[in-house]
């Protein structure tokens, strides 16, 4: 029973990593109907600048806390040098723009930094000693500083709801997203609007990738399989739906680890145990794909249709 | 680069050869003036480049240390980057073949890039060195008088992993390791020499991200030791959650897991887990002293087996074309002397087997801090003693 809520505290952190990948992807996608693949490239950079300053300043959460405004100030310039000209194309350019994105920018980070994975700090005083972990389980230590990202994970949430809900801000990027024509002809700038969401999505991209480095290997297409696990969060979510994408990413994240914790056991019931555990493996990382078309089909546009969709 | 370097030297030869009299001498013997052409086939970009890096320094440093020169001939490397697209690899080795006239073929990290070039290369009757790769059709059935190995077959350092867990007397083995061939051969090649239990095997995706599922796992089921295959940044992931996870006391062997190119990645985590290998940084014999600070003082970091056997590719080439006296036309005088195998290895001695595949000793190591920081595999204990694959039998070769 033990073991269950261990994997459970697994798929929740997981989860809760989706989301704050997701829910910048999601914004954009939302906002500004905008596809853009290159949102992984974004965490990936977070994850490396990160770890670099990490190793720089020797202290990993600093580190991580000045990952941000460079976040920040990438996501600023690449707005300004490619997505900005994109917002008006079809879906197709943009995937097509966004994607050779990518290539160019972990080819950068490639001969910037090599393509071997990289050094990361362990978060200095949540590493071993007291504070280093619980332990659940007799002979398994919960790393503490999962637990910190399951917290993380909880409150940016809620700051993001408050965010968009109850500020003048929020308001501005809703009514932005259903209404451009209107809110550009009351003297809202909503170029800048755009510009402002789209560099606040890859700064929640580089969050994640610096709050996921000391767990994840920080390496040249670490962002690409988290990516496409994010679209599969905010389609189940509802495209451009915070609260769906939440939902959404938790899902797949207790999907994904009690899945590959259970499924090959379930299936020894049935079947031998060589063939119980290749079946087993493979359908555990079926599950979230299955489980998305499963969802698509009683509800098409997710379960929390956002606002554009509508 | 290389292509206009190449230019450059054959253009300097041809102005040579037109102002310098070299005109009236020999054939034979102009052509012995002209470099040994070299192929460096490796995977140089997308997840598996950290190993095709350590591949190509490894032969560069082999190089440098023999000034430069193959048997006493200039030696050219034209480097390629095989991508891990088979088709890629094809297209691009046999450009080197039919245009730039390589002599010889060398490096492959992966068993299916392998797989791709070995036809074309083999087939135009130009020696393929594989510096990795060692799939087991490619050691078997499918060997080739044109295919050398300055490598091991890929079974054997999961089956010296197998016989160490046999020697230390564990006698529940948990096993975990990605869902493809790769990983499958690796349960195979381990179970081909232990004997105990195995509590459970556990195959994961490749494209896994969090291994906490799979630790939590280990954890119940309280193992003796386990068994693990993680290539590259699957590798670094694991290491460090089952440190983290406080299950270290649990013995962690592996093989491909934790080597001098995740090290730098894995660091602390890494220390006193196990791995298999021919050869280690800590080796004590004079040619491997050499090679290690050489290899450090150019690349500033420490070299892995990949490195050392790529090293030794290059020592094997120049030892056959000294033998040959600089004839590397000559095919059949060639494979003879390669086949003799009398070169300085950072392994010590060696020979090869029937199937053109290194005969040699299996060692236990683990990681280790050095005094100046960096982390390196260090030799516990040999495992195996010059041993030989088991498809050698199957290889006929005319």
């Amino acid at each position: 029973m033990s073991m269950l809520l261990v994997q459970a505290l697994n798929g929740l952190q997981f989860g809760v990593l989706l989301f704050l990948v997701a829910a910048g992807l999601s914004l954009v996608f939302g906002v500004m109907d905008l596809i853009n693949l290159a949102h992984g490239v974004q965490y990936m950079l977070g994850a490396y600048v990160a770890a670099t300053l990490g190793v720089w300043t020797g202290s990993f959460w600093l580190g991580a806390l000045l990952a941000l405004p460079v976040a920040l100030l990438v996501g600023l310039a690449l707005e300004w040098l490619v997505f900005r000209h994109l917002y008006r194309r079809d879906h197709l350019s943009q995937v097509l723009a966004t994607f050779g994105v990518i290539l160019t920018v972990e080819e950068a980070t490639r001969a910037l930094w090599g393509s071997a994975p990289q050094t990361v700090l362990e978060p200095s005083g949540l590493s071993g000693g007291p504070l280093g972990g619980v332990e659940i389980v007799a002979g398994l230590i919960y790393p503490t500083y999962r637990l910190v990202i399951i917290g993380v994970g909880i409150v940016v949430p809620l700051l993001l709801w408050f965010l968009v809900e109850r500020t003048r801000a929020g308001m501005l990027v809703r009514a932005g997203a259903t209404h451009p024509a209107m809110v550009s002809a009351l003297g809202v700038d909503i170029r800048r609007l755009f510009t402002i969401v789209f560099a606040f999505g890859a700064m929640l991209a580089g969050f994640a990738g610096a709050l996921a480095s000391p767990i994840f290997p920080v390496a040249p297409g670490m962002g690409d399989t988290v990516l496409i696990l994010c679209f599969v969060v905010i389609v189940i979510g509802g495209v451009g739906s915070i609260r769906g994408a939440f939902i959404a990413a938790l899902l797949v994240g207790l999907l994904d680890s009690v899945g590959r914790a259970m499924l090959p056991d379930l299936l020894r019931l049935l079947l031998d145990p060589s063939s119980a555990r290749q079946t087993g493996a493979a359908l555990a990382s079926m599950l979230v794909y299955i489980v998305m078309a499963a969802i698509l089909f009683f509800r098409p546009a997710g379960l929390f249709p956002g606002g554009r969709s509508a | 680069m290389n292509r206009r370097s190449f230019l450059t030297t054959t253009a300097a030869t041809a102005t040579l050869a037109a102002t310098g009299g070299f005109a009236f001498a020999p054939s034979i013997a102009r052509a012995q003036n002209q470099a040994v052409k070299v192929a460096f086939v490796g995977t140089l970009s997308g997840p598996g480049a950290a190993l095709g890096t350590h591949l190509r320094d490894g032969w560069l440093a082999g190089v440098t240390r023999l000034n430069n020169q193959l048997g006493g001939r200039a030696v050219e490397t034209l480097v390629i980057d095989d991508e891990l697209k088979p088709d890629v690899a094809v297209s691009k080795v046999r450009a080197a073949l039919e245009r730039d006239k390589v002599d010889f073929v060398v490096g492959v990290v992966f068993s299916n890039m392998l797989q791709a070039i070995v036809r074309p290369v083999t087939e135009s009757n130009t020696f393929l060195i594989t510096a990795n790769a060692g799939p087991s059709t490619l050691a078997g059935k499918g060997c080739s008088p044109f295919l050398f190995s300055s490598a091991y077959q890929n079974d054997q350092p999961h089956a010296t992993m197998g016989q160490a867990a046999q020697d230390l007397g564990y006698k529940r083995v948990f096993i975990l390791v990605p869902n493809y061939q790769a990983g499958k051969d690796a349960v195979a090649g381990f179970r081909s020499r232990y004997k105990g239990e195995v509590v459970d095997e556990i195959y994961v995706p490749l494209s896994q991200l969090d291994f906490s599922t799979e630790v939590t796992k280990i954890a119940a089921a309280k193992p003796d030791a386990i068994f693990t295959f993680m290539p590259g940044a699957l590798g670094v992931n694991l290491v460090r959650q089952y440190r983290q996870a406080g299950l270290a006391n649990i013995p962690f062997l592996s093989t491909f897991t934790v080597d001098e190119s995740t090290l730098p990645a894995q660091g602390e985590a890494a220390l006193d887990f196990y791995t298999a290998a021919t050869w280690a940084p800590n080796f004590d014999n004079p040619h491997s002293r050499r090679f290690v600070q050489e290899f450090e003082a150019a690349y500033g970091y420490v070299p892995s087996n990949f490195a050392a056997h790529a090293y030794d590719a290059a020592h094997m080439l120049d030892a056959a074309i000294r033998r040959t006296k600089g004839d590397v036309a000559d095919k059949a005088a060639l494979r003879t002397a390669l086949e003799a195998g009398d070169f300085p290895s950072v392994r010590g001695a060696l020979r090869l087997g029937p199937n053109h595949f290194p005969i040699q000793d299996f060692w236990l190591c683990k990681v280790a801090k050095r005094a100046d920081g960096k982390f390196q595999t260090e030799t516990v204990r040999k495992v195996l003693t010059a041993d030989a694959d088991s498809y050698a039998a199957s290889c006929k070769m005319g």
